[in-house]
């Protein structure tokens, strides 16, 4: 062990090291292979040098196929990794993933499951508009029988990757394009974040402020910020969306007494409705104030980089929230 | 070249299959309007040979994956009838311990992976089965069935690219029965025929006479050793017809009469019948293989009636490895 990676470096060493170590694990997806130059991102590169074309296998452009064929190959036991280039895409293969993924373990009343990753990217600020941007992660952690994972630096990105492949469940797995340059201290081979686990990513004794994947970066900002004006913010990271670590947040929550939720993602009926509706029902009694939401703004991500920055949860918004939570009066 | 031969053997096999397929749906049919069971099913009347010739081409290891109208794979591929039938009416004792039920039987140890409600969406999974052959190099073949509506679906022709670019041991098996649930073929498609549409893939297409016997037998046999030869998959196209409403119970009026009595002359059973007469096998050989199957489906049936339903635990089970908490 010894000194830093990128998120991009670690994804590409999980894969490497799950490939090594199974011959049933490949990568399937647009562009992922040496020809096309390792996946429009490169997190797939080096790989088809070491494993060859059936397991690093670029495909065309087929959303539905790729997907079909992950599921086909899961359910047959092997453990396809498939990219799906941006996640605005998972909606051409929508069927795929809720109708068959989710659900065949179920329906087969356990008989056949699908050890299957979906690997995608997204994120808010790089200028890529309406239809390359959304965090659309409520949407699965809305059907049974799909995983929902997303890391917010590069060690997790690692060890919650190889959680995920060797997970026999599916497992969508979202990385946000501006944190592939994060760096950690290299967390060594067969480094593995247990899925379903959240962080404490900063201890706090005055409010607990719950988000995962990018947005833990802002909220570890703001905390510092604020702690410099005497308010002592908990940042709770995630890690895995659905099934998320209710203890971990609980028991922050019964800590603090408050609570706000953050996300890329747009706020109405989003996963932190979810999470707020369950620690009211959950610790109604020793809250000190509601739970205060924040999101994304409710239109399509803007192109023009004035518009998409007010569309992200911006800091005021944030602050603003933990500030309406430390304010509360009874 | 394969050896598409149809000797004695291989006749009696696809003739128990077939017959199988025949005397399950007819069971199934006469259950329902008993009104000793009541859920969907989707008869198979008048499809029956494809299902009995296409599977008789497999190995046991092959795998299937069909749609709701799949009794007739999922029947001729091998799943036990005890098994089958308890799914088909929600029990516990079924294959999917009564949480697929008709529409989705899943059996992996017949080899029957899939079965899906989904027109079409069965056709990429089929493809994910045969790249993990093609991976490990178990020598599988997948064989995937589903009817004309299917074929115009995006999934449909993304995986048919897809397929033929990677040589995939796959078999896409299109049931051309003539109806997309209630609409005709040719009020859904204009191409004259879907065998014609794996050109433009650049795979092998053909269409055959799924009510004649030697027709459909040398269709599945080559396309199930080419798919095992690494040549790649073939799109078979077998003309059949649905005799009934899409599904039991369902009003067919939209069916023209005259083209209903036509197809029934086409009727694959009696015509299967004749040709295994034809080949010396005689009346009471025949019977006695219909006789046995009727046997095994009623013990099934009666078994399947008095199992037990699911506990409401169930829910918990199987959405993910680890059981959920209550």
């Amino acid at each position: 062990m010894s000194g830093q990676i990128t998120m991009t470096e670690g994804l590409n060493q999980a894969l490497d090291e799950a490939m090594a170590a199974d011959d049933g694990v490949f990568c399937l997806g647009e562009d992922v292979s040496a020809k096309q130059g390792g996946g429009v991102f490169k997190i797939t590169a080096g790989l088809t040098e070491k494993y060859g074309e059936n397991r690093v296998r670029a495909t065309p452009i087929s959303e539905t196929a790729i997907m079909g064929a992950a599921v086909g190959a899961a359910i047959a036991g092997q453990r396809p990794v498939a990219e799906i280039m941006l996640m605005n895409f998972v909606g051409v293969c929508m069927d795929q993933i809720v109708n068959h993924a989710a659900k065949l373990r179920f329906m087969s009343g356990g008989q056949t499951n699908v050890p299957l990753v979906i690997r995608t990217t997204t994120g808010v600020g790089v200028g890529f508009g309406g239809q390359h941007s959304d965090m659309l992660e409520a949407w699965f952690a809305h059907v049974a029988g799909i995983k929902v994972v997303t890391p917010s630096n590069a060690a997790d990105a690692k060890g919650l990757l190889r959680a995920s492949i060797d997970c026999n469940d599916p497992v969508l797995f979202i990385e946000n394009i501006l944190c592939y340059g994060l760096q950690s201290d290299d967390p060594g081979k067969d480094y593995r974040v247990p899925l379903g686990k959240a962080a404490i990513a900063r201890e706090g004794t005055d409010v607990s402020l719950i988000t995962y994947g990018r947005t833990v970066l802002d909220a570890l900002g703001i905390a510092e910020e604020l702690d410099k004006e005497g308010i002592s913010v908990e940042v709770v990271d995630l890690r895995t969306i659905a099934p998320y670590d209710e203890e971990t947040v609980l028991a922050s929550v019964r800590k603090t007494g408050r609570a706000v939720t953050l996300h890329e993602a747009v706020k109405p009926f989003g996963t932190g409705a979810e999470i707020s509706a369950n620690i009211h029902e959950k610790l109604f009694n020793e809250l000190r104030a509601p739970v205060q939401r924040v999101g994304g703004a409710f239109s399509a991500v803007p192109f023009v980089a004035a518009l998409e920055q007010a569309w992200i949860p911006t800091k005021d918004e944030i602050v603003g929230a933990i500030k309406a939570a430390m304010d509360w009066k009874q | 070249m394969s050896d598409t031969k149809l000797d004695r053997d291989v006749l009696k096999d696809i003739y128990t299959r077939t017959m199988k397929v025949a005397q399950t749906d007819e069971k199934f049919r006469s259950l329902l309007t008993q009104g000793k069971v009541a859920v969907m099913y989707y008869p198979v009347r008048g499809q029956e040979l494809v299902s009995g010739a296409m599977m008789a081409a497999l190995d046991a290891d092959d795998y299937v994956v069909c749609t709701y109208r799949g009794q007739g794979e999922q029947t001729a591929k091998g799943v036990p009838a005890d098994l089958w039938w308890a799914e088909c009416i929600g029990k516990a004792t079924g294959t999917c311990k009564g949480k697929g039920g008709p529409m989705h039987i899943t059996h992996p140890d017949s080899g029957v992976m899939v079965t899906t409600g989904v027109v079409g969406s069965g056709i990429p999974i089929a493809n994910g089965l045969a790249m993990a052959s093609q991976n490990n190099g178990d020598g599988r073949v997948t064989v995937t069935s589903f009817g004309d509506g299917a074929a115009n679906i995006g999934a449909f022709h993304e995986a048919m690219n897809m397929a033929q670019l990677y040589k995939l041991p796959v078999v896409f098996l299109c049931q051309n029965n003539r109806y997309g649930e209630h609409t005709a073929y040719a009020d859904h498609t204009d191409s004259p025929t879907i065998a014609e549409r794996a050109a433009g893939y650049g795979m092998k297409g053909v269409r055959v006479d799924g009510n004649n016997v030697e027709e459909m037998w040398a269709a599945a046999k080559e396309a199930v050793d080419r798919a095992r030869a690494g040549e790649g998959p073939t799109l078979i196209e077998a003309m059949c017809y649905r005799m009934m409403g899409h599904f039991f119970g369902a009003d067919f009026s939209y069916m023209p009469e005259e083209h209903l009595a036509e197809m029934q002359a086409e009727d694959p059973l009696p015509k299967l019948r004749q040709v295994m007469l034809d080949h010396q096998f005689t009346e009471e050989e025949l019977d006695a293989i219909v006789a046995e199957i009727d046997a095994e489906i009623d013990a099934a049936v009666e078994k399947a009636l008095e199992a037990p339903f699911p506990d409401a635990d169930e829910l918990r089970k199987d959405v993910f490895e680890e059981e959920i908490a209550a």
